[in-house]
C-alpha cells in the first residue's frame, strides 16, 4: 500500500506547512515560541482590513488655490512660447497676482496683435487691461471653479494610484466636503512613510542652472541644513531676476541623515517637467548604486533631445518638490528619451519615488488636517458579534454531519478542518488583507466543501444501497463524484479569476480567497478524504458506517 | 443510514410552466430594482451613495453598542460607527436621505444629546462625504462580472453544451436579480456588503446548476432510450438528496448568523440566506428547465426531441 502512504505523508505535509505558515496571524501563540527558534518562522502573517481592525485615517485638504496658481503659471508659460513662435518680441510674461497674468511685450504696435492672439490661444481668459506695451488677462471665474474641481478629482485618483502600487490592500478613500480627502490606510506598519506617500506633491522639474551668475555670487560649497533658510535671506539682494537658490542635500560621509546642504543657482522656469513621464523604475548602477530610471513618453523624449542638443556642456538640475537631487553636466546631447535620478536614496526611498513618480504629481500641495488612528469601520462590537455566531454556527453544522454521516461525518468534519487550515495558512504565506468580503469567500469554499463531501457521500450511498462491497462502493462514489467536483469547482474558480483580474479592492479580497479556497477544496476533497478511506478499508470492512 | 428523504420520484418539469411564471416574477422585480440602482432611485448604502459625516469627541468612553442602539431607536439604523483609539472619539457615518439632507447631522447630535445625557460631547466637524466605491470601482466591478459570465458560459459549453451554459448562467443572473428585487422591495439598504453577499449566492448558484446538469449528463449518456423530460426529472430526484442537504447545512450557518449576528452582519446574512434558497429552488426549477426551451437544432448531449 505504498500509494496510501504517499497521500497520506502529502496531507501530513500541507497540514504542516499551513499551520507553520499561520503561526504568524496567531499573536497569542506565535509570542509562546521561544525567542531561540522564533527567527524560524515567517515575521508577517494575515493582517486584517480596514473593516475588521482599523488604521490610520488621514483627513487632507487639496490646497485649491495653489492649484489655480500653477495652472496660471503654467498659461504664463505657453503664452511666452506662442509669443516666440510667432515671433513677437516681450520682456517679461508672468503671474502677477492669483489670477492675472501680465504681458510686457518689447516693441510699440504689437500689443493688439498680441491681444488677438492670446483671446484665440486662451479662451478662458478675458483681458483686463491693455495700453502701451502692457497687456493684462485674467482667468474666468467659470475656469477657476473648474480647475479647482479638477484638482480635488486629479488628487483623489494620484493618491489612489500611489496607494494601490505601494501594496496596501483595500484601503478607503473618499471626498469630504468641498476639498478634503478622507484616506483610511489598514495595519500600515510606518505610518509616516505611507503619510509621505501620499503628501508628497512630486513635481518634478528639470532645470538649467545659472552657469553665467553662479562663479560671481560667491555661495559657500555647502552648509548646515538648517542654515538653508538664512543662506537664501543671505543672497536674496543678489540673486539675478529669473534665478533662485535650490539645494541639493548632501550625504554624511560616515552615512546616516544628511546634515549638509549645497547651494544651486538655477534658473527659474523648469525646461521640462514630469508630466511627460511614461515610466520610473528603480536600477542599481555598476557600483550597485540605487537610482531611479525614467523613461520620457514620446513628446518628452522629443523634447529632452531638442534640451540636451541645446545644452551641451552645461549643467542640468533634476528638481524634485523644490530639493535639488542632482545637478549633472550634460556630456552629449540625450536621444533616447531616458534619464536616471540619482540621489543618496535608500532602496525603500528609491521605490516609493519611482511610485510618486509613475501615479503622477499632485495637482497642488495637501494639508493635512487630521491623522488619527481609528477603529475598524464595521465597529468592533459586530465584529465579535459575528465571529461568536460563526463559530456557534460552525460548530452546529460539524455536529450535523457526524450525526447525518456518522463516521464517515467525522472524517467530513476532519477535512473541514484541514481545509480552513490550509486557506488560512495560505492566506498568511501570501501576507493577505483580511477583510469581511474575503470571509465570505472563505464562507463559500467552506461550504462549497461541505457540499463536496456531501456529494461523495450520497455517491457512496447509492452504491451501497444497489449492493456492492464497501470497498468498490467508496471508490466508485468517488469517481463519479469526480468530475461533479471538478466541473463545478472549475466553473466557481472561472467566477473567482475573473473577479481576481479585472476586479479592484473589496471585489478583488472576496476573489483571492474564493481562488484559494476552491484549489485547496478540491485537494482536501478529492485526496485529503479519499486517502483516509483507502486506510480504512484495507481492514475490508463489510460495513461502512455512513 | 440516517435519511431524510428516501429515493424520490417527482415530476419536477411538469410544474416549470408555474416556476417560469414564479420566476418571470421575480426577475422583473430585480431588472426593475436594477433600473432604479441605475436612476439612483434605490435605497443605495452610503458606499455607493456618499452621505454625511459627524466626528464627536466624548467626555467619557462611549460604547459602539450603545451608541448604535440608541441611533437605531431613532431610526438611524444604518449607521457606519467608527471609533478612534484617542480621546473618545466616534465617526458616524449616514447616508443622505433626500430632503432631510441638513439636518441629518442635526440629528444626531440630538440623539447624542438625549440617549447620553451624562456623558458630554463636542461635534468635531460634520461634513459631506463623497461615495467610497466611486465611479470608478463600480464600472471595474461591472466589466468584472461580465467577464466571468462570459467564462462560465465557454467552460460549461465546452464540458457540457451551448445551452447548458447558457441556462447556468441565466440561472445564476435570476438569482441574484430575486435577491436584488426583493430586497428593493423591502426597502433594504443596498451596502457593499450586500453586493458582496449577491457575489457569494452567485458562487453557491452556480454550483447548484452545475451539479444538478452533471448527472442530467451522466442520465443522457446512460440511458439513451428514455425522453429528454424524464432523464432532466430523475437527475433532478437523484441529487435531490444532496441539493437538500447542502442548503440545510448552509441554512445552518446563516440562520443564526442573521438572527444573532448583530446588526451590521444581519442584511448580508439575510441576503445571503435568501440567496441560499432561491439558488436551490432555480438549479431545480430554472436552469434545468431551460434546457427544454432552448430553440434550434439539437445538440451533441441532448440529441432527441422531448
Amino acid at each position: 500500500m505504498k500509494k496510501i502512504r504517499g497521500r497520506l505523508f502529502l496531507v501530513l505535509f500541507l497540514s504542516v506547512i499551513s499551520f507553520y505558515l499561520f503561526l504568524p496571524s496567531w499573536p497569542s501563540l506565535y509570542d509562546r515560541v521561544p525567542e531561540s527558534v522564533r527567527w524560524l518562522i515567517p515575521p508577517r502573517g494575515v493582517s486584517l482590513g480596514l473593516d475588521l481592525q482599523g488604521g490610520i485615517h488621514l483627513v487632507l485638504e487639496v490646497e485649491e488655490e495653489r492649484a489655480v496658481e500653477i495652472a496660471v503659471d503654467r498659461a504664463a508659460k505657453a503664452m511666452q512660447d506662442l509669443l516666440t513662435d510667432k515671433d513677437i518680441a516681450f520682456d517679461k510674461i508672468e503671474r502677477v497676482s492669483n489670477l492675472q497674468v501680465q504681458l510686457d511685450l518689447s516693441k510699440d504696435g504689437t500689443v493688439e496683435e498680441t491681444a488677438e492672439l492670446v483671446r484665440d490661444e486662451f479662451p478662458s481668459y478675458f483681458q483686463v487691461s491693455l495700453d502701451g506695451r502692457t497687456l493684462v488677462v485674467e482667468l474666468l471665474g467659470s475656469e477657476v471653479d473648474r480647475i479647482k474641481n479638477a484638482a480635488i478629482n486629479q488628487a483623489l485618483e494620484t493618491i489612489r494610484n500611489r496607494i494601490d502600487q505601494f501594496g496596501v490592500t483595500e484601503p478607503l478613500l473618499q471626498r469630504q466636503g468641498r476639498k478634503e480627502l478622507v484616506i483610511q490606510l489598514p495595519g500600515v506598519k510606518d505610518p509616516e512613510r505611507a503619510k509621505s506617500l501620499i503628501q508628497d506633491t512630486a513635481l518634478l522639474e528639470f532645470k538649467m542652472l545659472d552657469e553665467d551668475n553662479q562663479p560671481g555670487l560667491g555661495l559657500p560649497l555647502q552648509v548646515q541644513r538648517s542654515e538653508e533658510s538664512t543662506i537664501r535671506e543671505k543672497f536674496a539682494d543678489k540673486v539675478p531676476e529669473g534665478s533662485e537658490i535650490l539645494f541639493e542635500s548632501v550625504p554624511d560621509p560616515k552615512g546616516g541623515v544628511p546634515v549638509f546642504s549645497r547651494p544651486y543657482l538655477v534658473r527659474q522656469g523648469a525646461v521640462l517637467t514630469g508630466d511627460v513621464l511614461q515610466d520610473a523604475r528603480v536600477n542599481y548602477t555598476e557600483f550597485s548604486e540605487v537610482y531611479v530610471g525614467v523613461t520620457f513618453d514620446s513628446k518628452g523624449a522629443k523634447e529632452f533631445g531638442r534640451i540636451t542638443s541645446a545644452n551641451v556642456g552645461k549643467f542640468m538640475a533634476i528638481v524634485l518638490d523644490g530639493t535639488v537631487y542632482s545637478a549633472p553636466r550634460i556630456n552629449e546631447p540625450i536621444l533616447g528619451g531616458r534619464a536616471q535620478i540619482t540621489g543618496n536614496f535608500t532602496t525603500d526611498e528609491a521605490n516609493d519615488l519611482a511610485i510618486v513618480l509613475r501615479a503622477g504629481a499632485l495637482p497642488a500641495p495637501m494639508k493635512t488636517i487630521q491623522d488619527l488612528t481609528v477603529g475598524p469601520s464595521l465597529g468592533q462590537d459586530s465584529i465579535e458579534k459575528g465571529l461568536k455566531t460563526t463559530l456557534i454556527a460552525g460548530v452546529i453544522v460539524l455536529i450535523f454531519m457526524v450525526f447525518y454521516y456518522r463516521m464517515s461525518g467525522m472524517i467530513a468534519d476532519a477535512a473541514l478542518v484541514l481545509n480552513l487550515l490550509c486557506l488560512l495558512g495560505a492566506l498568511s504565506g501570501l501576507n493577505a488583507t483580511l477583510t469581511l468580503p474575503g470571509i465570505a469567500g472563505i464562507i463559500l469554499t467552506i461550504g462549497m466543501g461541505v457540499d463536496s463531501n456531501i456529494l461523495i457521500f450520497e455517491r457512496i450511498r447509492e452504491e451501497l444501497r444497489q449492493g456492492r462491497p464497501v470497498r468498490l462502493a467508496v471508490d466508485a462514489g468517488y469517481d463519479k463524484a469526480f468530475l461533479t467536483i471538478v466541473d463545478s469547482h472549475v466553473t466557481t474558480l472561472i467566477t473567482g479569476l475573473a473577479l481576481f483580474l479585472f476586479g479592484t479592492g473589496p471585489i478583488k479580497g472576496f476573489a483571492v480567497t474564493l481562488c484559494l479556497g476552491i484549489a485547496i477544496n478540491l485537494f482536501t476533497a478529492l485526496i485529503g478524504t479519499k486517502v483516509v478511506f483507502d486506510l480504512i478499508n484495507r481492514r475490508k470492512l463489510e460495513r461502512l458506517s455512513i | 443510514m440516517l435519511e431524510i428523504v428516501g429515493k424520490t420520484n417527482i415530476d419536477f418539469m411538469g410544474k416549470r410552466h408555474v416556476a417560469f411564471g414564479v420566476s418571470g416574477l421575480l426577475v422583473l422585480l430585480g431588472l426593475l430594482a436594477l433600473v432604479q440602482i441605475g436612476t439612483g432611485a434605490a435605497n443605495l448604502g452610503i458606499d455607493f451613495a456618499g452621505g454625511t459625516a459627524v466626528q464627536l469627541k466624548f467626555e467619557n468612553e462611549i460604547g459602539l453598542e450603545q451608541a448604535r442602539q440608541a441611533l437605531g431607536k431613532h431610526g438611524l439604523h444604518e449607521a457606519e460607527l467608527q471609533e478612534f483609539t484617542q480621546d473618545h472619539k466616534l465617526l458616524i457615518r449616514v447616508k443622505t436621505e433626500g430632503t432631510l439632507e441638513q439636518k441629518i447631522a442635526e440629528r444626531i447630535v440630538e440623539v447624542f444629546e438625549q440617549e447620553f445625557s451624562h456623558n458630554k460631547f463636542v461635534v468635531d466637524s460634520s461634513t459631506e462625504i463623497g461615495p467610497t466605491i466611486g465611479y470608478r470601482l463600480q464600472q471595474d466591478a461591472l466589466l468584472a462580472i461580465t467577464i466571468s459570465l462570459i467564462g462560465i458560459i465557454l467552460y460549461v459549453a465546452t464540458r457540457f453544451e451551448l445551452r447548458f451554459g447558457v441556462a447556468a448562467a441565466i440561472a445564476t443572473f435570476h438569482d441574484v436579480l430575486a435577491v436584488l428585487g426583493i430586497y428593493y422591495l423591502l426597502d433594504k439598504e443596498i451596502t457593499l456588503l450586500v453586493v458582496t453577499a449577491l457575489l457569494t449566492l452567485a458562487g453557491y448558484s452556480l454550483t447548484d446548476s452545475v451539479v444538478v446538469f452533471d448527472r442530467i449528463r451522466e442520465n443522457l449518456r446512460a440511458r439513451r432510450r428514455e425522453t429528454i423530460l424524464n432523464i432532466i426529472n430523475a437527475g433532478i430526484n437523484q441529487v435531490l438528496t444532496r441539493t437538500l442537504i447542502t442548503t440545510l447545512t448552509v441554512v445552518l450557518v446563516l440562520v443564526p448568523l442573521t438572527l444573532f449576528g448583530g446588526e451590521v452582519l444581519h442584511d448580508f446574512s439575510l441576503a445571503l440566506l435568501m440567496g441560499v434558497i432561491v439558488g436551490t429552488y432555480s438549479s431545480v426549477f430554472v436552469a434545468s428547465p431551460l434546457l427544454l426551451v432552448w430553440p434550434g437544432g439539437k445538440g451533441r448531449l441532448l440529441s432527441r426531441g422531448a
